[in-house]
């Protein structure tokens, strides 16, 4: 499996550490009540097909958001979670 | 006064040759990880006195020599910095590395049991550096000559790298 | 026996070699089949269930039956094993020996053994089956045996990259890799034999009016030439991995003894933009009574130990068959002086054109022949007739060799045309396919598609093609012979004809719950030879046709990898990094047994000539620091340094409690929790400057925290000004401990330390000589304490100065044993405490979880579950007779009651033995624990046997008022 890290480009899968879901990217407000964080910290979809989720790039410490799919396995996008969220 | 003695990160475990490939340590006259701040990208280069690189690439020029360290951070090395305060967030790593250079004509096949890019000088050219792995350590490695690279781990894991080398190049060189 | 003239194997060279301890000669370039066929050895192994008598069935990497130890290594196939001078191979899986094997006697049994025996039979008792049934079968049933010792060979991994991979060295893949290097791509070319070639090796035939395999040498000498090729033989490509990379196993010197310094084999990670798969067709046999005889293989083995290797396998021999490529066999053994004893086509209507005599319609009914085959009976449309022969070519037609198309889930389609699977298109991004392995297995097509499908995808000129044959490949499908007797599909796991039928009979009509419930396909072969057949008696039995039934699927890796190839270099020292301070060295040299802290190393106490034991030593290491001064390396613990304007709002926002506030020169404590409300780790962090600081984390946490650092500075607060990076390796730091530890620093500072200069949890530069440092006044010893931190290239001759200085003190080093006491005595908590499923309330820290701003895990730690009292909390345990241990991991019982799950109070995570407070004492994690201080209770290790009653307490056991500290 490899995977492109924005900066470093296309890497092998053992370059990269998962995160999960990138709904972590889309944290509530401190006050935003119990259901939005029970959502945010535990509710996870677990979908035949495209999916977004987080990983790491250790050797140059980028966070990334990864475009999948996870019956084909295709990887169709890569993007720094600081792009997604700012 | 009391006199603290310095040794360096190989101690006495370098330089060796084995395996047609010579393995050598890199003294520097001093290393910092130089990351600016918010906007000062330009002002930190123009007080170096050279660009900061760009990705998988490195600078240098008067005396200074810079590697890409990761998103928004370079290494510099040099024997003194300027002033970089309110430009930059610099902290010394001098001491934070074990670097050495193989050199050799089979480095780049001795690199490729270790190291998971592609190393061949057509696509990894002199001056371009890589943050990557070497075995199971994080590692930046730099190609520095048609036959040399250069590698840097964190010091801690010297001993591991001088094994890791050694193996590689010894196997290959048993072929 | 051999064949002047014939072969592509060097008769100037003989080898010498033994099979079974019997010494036989062959030449370079035989393997061992060729090479035992050659001496007319054909009982080569015992079958894996019903230990049946077997020779080769093939002469390639697909062997099901000719498996062998050579050397330390088991399940070698003799096919594919190159001889050298002193080999020596074993058979395997019999007893005493391979002609007299006692278990020879399940054979017999075998109308009791069939598919599922083993799930009906040995359920009852069920304790039975791992205390007995398994072991007795496990022996009983079997491939070679691993010796149980060291592998002292060497193996290696390795990267490679390239624009074209092509897979496989015959005539398609010459042709694909010719066009990729003509047309400038960089281009691999494996092929798991010694040479390139393919099949061209095996026939003879003509490719551009020479030898084909002569064409193929010429082709590969100029893609030698060419700097943009890279060829590997002897390379298998075992799997298809996503995003275009691809495993392969290089037998590097598995043809010569194993020599110290020269990798046996490597291990490939190959990335490539395209791959072209060019592996060819494997023939397929077919099932007939007693069809698993030694001398019976197949028609296309026949040609190759013909062709490739001099080698007559029998001295009179049959050929059966269903399509052409029978004849062709037939009439290559006569061109060879090889008697023929019949063809026999199950084809009606077919006529031979050699001298043999031919059967046209016929069908093999019986054979016999104990360890080697000796006549067979013959039934067609004249009659039925004994024919004497002791080798039989059979071919049931040929199967594409599409398994790596399917290691990404890609579904092989049916072909009647060649009444086989074909590959579909894109089974595998990237990858193409073409000659045998598409379907098309005429020599000139192989060459033309090779060349096509390369120039298509490089949109560059095909290669010039050679002329070559051009025989149309005719088939009639045809599986079995009905008839008295086990028709063998699959020889490697004795699976037959009735197995399947039974399974369908049973209802396991799927294929999958086939080769499930009767192991077809699920031996090291993974049926390469027999799964179409056996998929297309299952169609036939559940009156189904071949399509609608299902799919033949494969799964990496294509052939068997040797483990050691996998795992090359992780032994020993290379199992992982090993992260060594820089006091290692003079820790060692004091005889400090060294313990793994994370991939780092530390000692673990400091022994002396007269302690006789590791607690003698950490007694008097928690003694020295409490009464004089020890010296501890402390510089695995994480450090961080933290800068830029909102460095304070970044520490804010990532610790549970203020940085904010914290004045220059001054060191906190901080508590840093996960978003979910548990505790992530904790530290302390020093502001050196308005826009600095930097942070220490555990040493096991440490790569977690920066990672989540990251995380925070990249995801959730990019509009803060902060950078962060790693020093941990920068600084040497030591703790100095102890009530003289001022004293000592004293002699080593320029500038002499006081507490108006460095109050308890203040930190300062410091100077020893010419080098520059800090000093930290923080302690996890409960004394009175200081870490100092130098650059690494300082920190061997610090320690040695430190410990110099601590030992005419009286004190000295202390390693990991004492820190431990010396932190448990105080209640500070460590990963043992903090072990993920903790809150801040569990350890009594809540209240240092600020309210007035927003930081990671506030919203969460606030749910009410993650605060009720009646949650396990943090608690002191001091064993009520002093001299009875705590032993970590033991549950907490109220005192009285039956120590069961449903009475569990809590558990222990740390314990000691306290030489302050001359008793045994623990920290644990107690329900209301902080409410029932002065109680006892008792905590029970069931693991150990251990029951000790202990008074519960406040976790800060020694000096709770924290005198030592500041003092």
């Amino acid at each position: 499996m490899r995977i492109t890290c924005p900066h470093c480009g296309e890497r092998d899968r053992r370059e990269f550490t998962y995160q999960g879901d990138a709904l972590a990217l889309n944290r509530p407000a401190v006050d935003a009540g119990t259901a939005a964080w029970d959502d945010y910290l535990h509710n996870r979809d677990n979908p035949a097909g495209d999916t977004r989720d987080l990983w790491y790039h250790d050797p140059c410490g980028t966070w990334i958001a990864v475009d999948r799919n996870t019956v084909t396995h295709a990887i169709t996008g890569s993007t720094p979670v600081a792009k997604v969220t700012s | 006064m009391v006199k603290l003695i310095a040794q360096t990160a190989f101690g006495d475990g370098l330089p060796r040759a084995v395996g047609g490939v010579t393995l050598t340590e890199v003294s520097m006259p001093g290393m910092w990880s130089v990351a600016p701040l918010k906007g000062q990208q330009k002002a930190v280069s123009k007080a170096l006195g050279i660009s900061l690189p760009r990705p998988n690439r490195t600078t240098s020029g008067a005396g200074t020599q810079a590697l890409w360290a990761g998103p928004g951070m370079a290494y510099v090395r040099a024997s003194a910095l300027p002033d970089l305060s309110g430009l930059a967030a610099v902290t010394d790593q001098s001491d934070a590395w074990a670097v050495l250079t193989i050199a050799g004509s089979t480095v780049t096949d001795v690199l490729a049991r270790l190291v998971p890019i592609d190393l061949r000088a057509q696509t990894f050219k002199t001056g371009h550096t890589a943050r990557t792995l070497v075995g199971h350590m994080p590692a930046s490695v730099t190609r520095t000559g048609p036959q040399s690279i250069e590698i840097m781990v964190m010091r801690s894991m010297a001993r591991t790298l001088v094994h890791e080398l050694d193996r590689a190049t010894r196997l290959f060189a048993g072929r | 026996m051999r064949i002047a003239g014939k072969g592509r194997i060097d008769r100037n060279k003989p080898v010498n070699f033994t099979f079974d301890g019997v010494s036989y000669q062959g030449f370079a370039g035989d393997t061992l089949a060729s090479a035992l066929l050659a001496n007319g050895v054909t009982l080569m192994g015992r079958s894996f269930k019903y230990h049946r008598p077997r020779g080769v069935l093939t002469a390639g990497s697909e062997e099901p039956n000719a498996l062998v130890t050579v050397a330390d290594d088991p399940n070698l196939r003799a096919t594919t094993v190159e001889i050298y001078n002193g080999l020596d191979a074993r058979s395997q899986n019999a007893w005493p020996s391979l002609k007299r094997d006692v278990m020879a006697v399940n054979d017999l049994i075998s109308p009791f053994l069939g598919a599922g025996f083993y799930y009906k039979t040995f359920m009852w008792p069920k304790a039975f089956w791992e205390a007995v049934y398994e072991p007795i079968i496990r022996r009983a049933a079997g491939l070679g045996a691993l010796t149980g010792k060291h592998n002292a060979d060497d193996y290696e991994k390795a990267f490679a990259f390239c624009d074209v991979l092509v897979i496989g060295a015959g005539p398609a893949g010459l042709m694909a890799a010719l066009t990729a290097a003509q047309a400038g791509a960089d281009v691999i070319l494996a092929d798991e034999n010694p040479m390139t070639g393919g099949r061209l090796l095996s026939e003879d035939e003509t490719v551009g009016g020479q030898p084909g395999a002569t064409w193929a040498a010429e082709v590969t000498a100029q893609l030698a030439a060419m700097k943009n090729v890279r060829i590997m033989t002897r390379t298998t490509v075992t799997g298809a991995y996503d995003q275009g990379t691809f495993g392969a196993l290089e037998r590097v010197s598995l043809h010569s003894p194993a020599r110290a310094g020269t990798p046996r084999e490597c291990f490939w990670r190959i990335v490539a933009k395209h791959s072209i798969l060019c592996a060819g067709a494997l023939e397929r046999p077919i099932a007939f009574p007693n069809n698993d005889r030694p001398g019976i293989m197949l028609a296309s083995a026949v040609r190759s130990y013909l062709h490739r290797y001099g080698v007559a396998p029998g001295k009179s021999v049959t050929v059966f068959g269903n399509n052409d490529d029978a004849h062709r066999t037939a009439r290559d053994l006569e061109a060879a002086g090889v008697n023929v004893a019949a063809v026999i086509d199950t084809r009606t209507g077919v006529t031979y054109d050699g001298n043999a005599p031919s059967f046209s319609g016929g069908r093999i009914v019986a054979t016999t022949g104990r360890h080697a085959l000796d006549s067979i009976t013959v039934e067609h449309a004249g009659g039925s007739r004994v024919i004497r022969t002791d080798c039989l070519a059979m071919s049931g037609g040929w199967n594409p060799s599409v398994h790596l198309t399917c290691h990404m889930n890609g579904r092989p389609k049916w072909s009647e045309k060649i009444a086989s699977f074909v590959p579909v298109a894109d089974a595998v991004p990237g990858m193409l396919t073409a000659g045998g392995c598409n379907g098309n297995f005429s020599t000139s097509a192989c060459l033309a598609e090779g060349a096509a499908v390369t120039a298509n995808l490089l949109g560059a000129a095909p290669a010039s093609t050679p002329d070559a044959d051009d025989t149309p490949y005719e088939i009639t499908p045809f599986w079995m012979v009905e008839g008295k007797g086990r028709k063998w599909l699959d020889f490697q796991n004795d699976v037959h004809v009735k197995d399947i039928k039974l399974a369908a009979q049973e209802n396991f009509r799927s294929v999958e719950h086939m080769k499930r419930y009767t192991t077809q396909g699920m031996a090291t072969d993974q049926g390469k030879s027999s799964n179409v057949a056996a998929l297309a008696i299952l169609a036939d039995a559940t009156g189904r046709g071949i399509p609608e039934t299902g799919t033949t699927t494969f799964r990496p890796p294509y052939v068997p990898v040797s483990i050691a190839a996998m795992g090359a270099g992780g032994q020993g020292h290379g199992f992982a990094p090993e992260r060594l301070t820089t006091s290692h060295a003079a820790s060692v040299a004091r005889g400090a047994p060294m313990i793994e802290a994370g991939l780092w190393y530390r000692p673990s106490y400091f022994p002396r000539p007269d302690e006789a034991t590791w607690l003698d030593s950490c007694n008097r290491e928690v003694e020295m620091v409490r009464h004089a001064v020890g010296i501890c390396d402390v510089s695995t613990l994480g450090k961080i340094d933290v800068q830029g304007p909102d460095a304070a709002a970044f520490l804010d926002f990532v610790y549970a409690n203020t940085f904010s506030t914290l004045k220059v020169g001054k060191v906190r404590y901080g508590l840093m929790l996960r978003e979910d409300g548990h505790v992530m780790d904790d530290g302390t962090t020093a502001r050196l400057a308005e826009t600095h600081f930097v942070m220490t984390t555990t040493t096991a946490a440490a790569g977690n925290v920066m990672k989540n650092l990251e995380f925070v500075r990249q995801a959730l607060r990019p509009d803060l000004d902060v950078q962060i990076v790693s020093v941990t390796e920068q600084w040497a730091q030591f703790a100095v401990a102890g009530p003289r530890s001022r004293d000592l620093l004293n002699t080593l500072l320029d500038a002499p330390v006081d507490d108006d200069a460095l109050p308890y949890m203040g930190c300062a530069p410091m100077q020893i000589g010419d080098v520059a440092g800090r000093i930290f006044r923080i302690s996890f010893s409960g004394e009175h304490a200081y870490e100092v931190a130098v650059p690494a290239r300082y920190g061997a001759s610090l320690f040695n100065l430190l410990n110099a200085q601590a030992e005419a003190m009286g004190g000295g080093a202390y390693g990991m044993e004492a820190l431990n006491v010396l932190r448990i005595e105080k209640g500070f908590i460590t990963h043992a405490e903090i072990h993920g499923r903790t809150t801040a309330f569990d350890i009594g820290m809540d209240r240092m979880i600020s309210r007035k701003k927003d930081c990671v895990g506030q919203a969460a730690a606030a749910r009410p579950g993650l605060m009720e009292e009646t949650r396990e909390q943090l608690v002191g345990l001091m064993a009520v007779e002093p001299a009875q241990e705590l032993t970590g991991g033991a549950h907490l019982f109220n005192d009285g009651d039956a120590p069961v799950r449903t009475n569990d109070q809590g558990y222990v995570t740390s314990v000691c033995w306290s030489p302050g407070l001359a008793s045994h004492i623990g920290l644990g994690f107690l329900k209301n624990g902080r409410a029932r201080h002065g109680e006892v209770i008792t905590q029970v290790d069931h693991v150990r046997g251990v029951t000790t009653r202990c008074k519960v307490c406040d976790p800060v056991m020694f000096d709770p008022e924290g005198g030592r500290l500041r003092g």
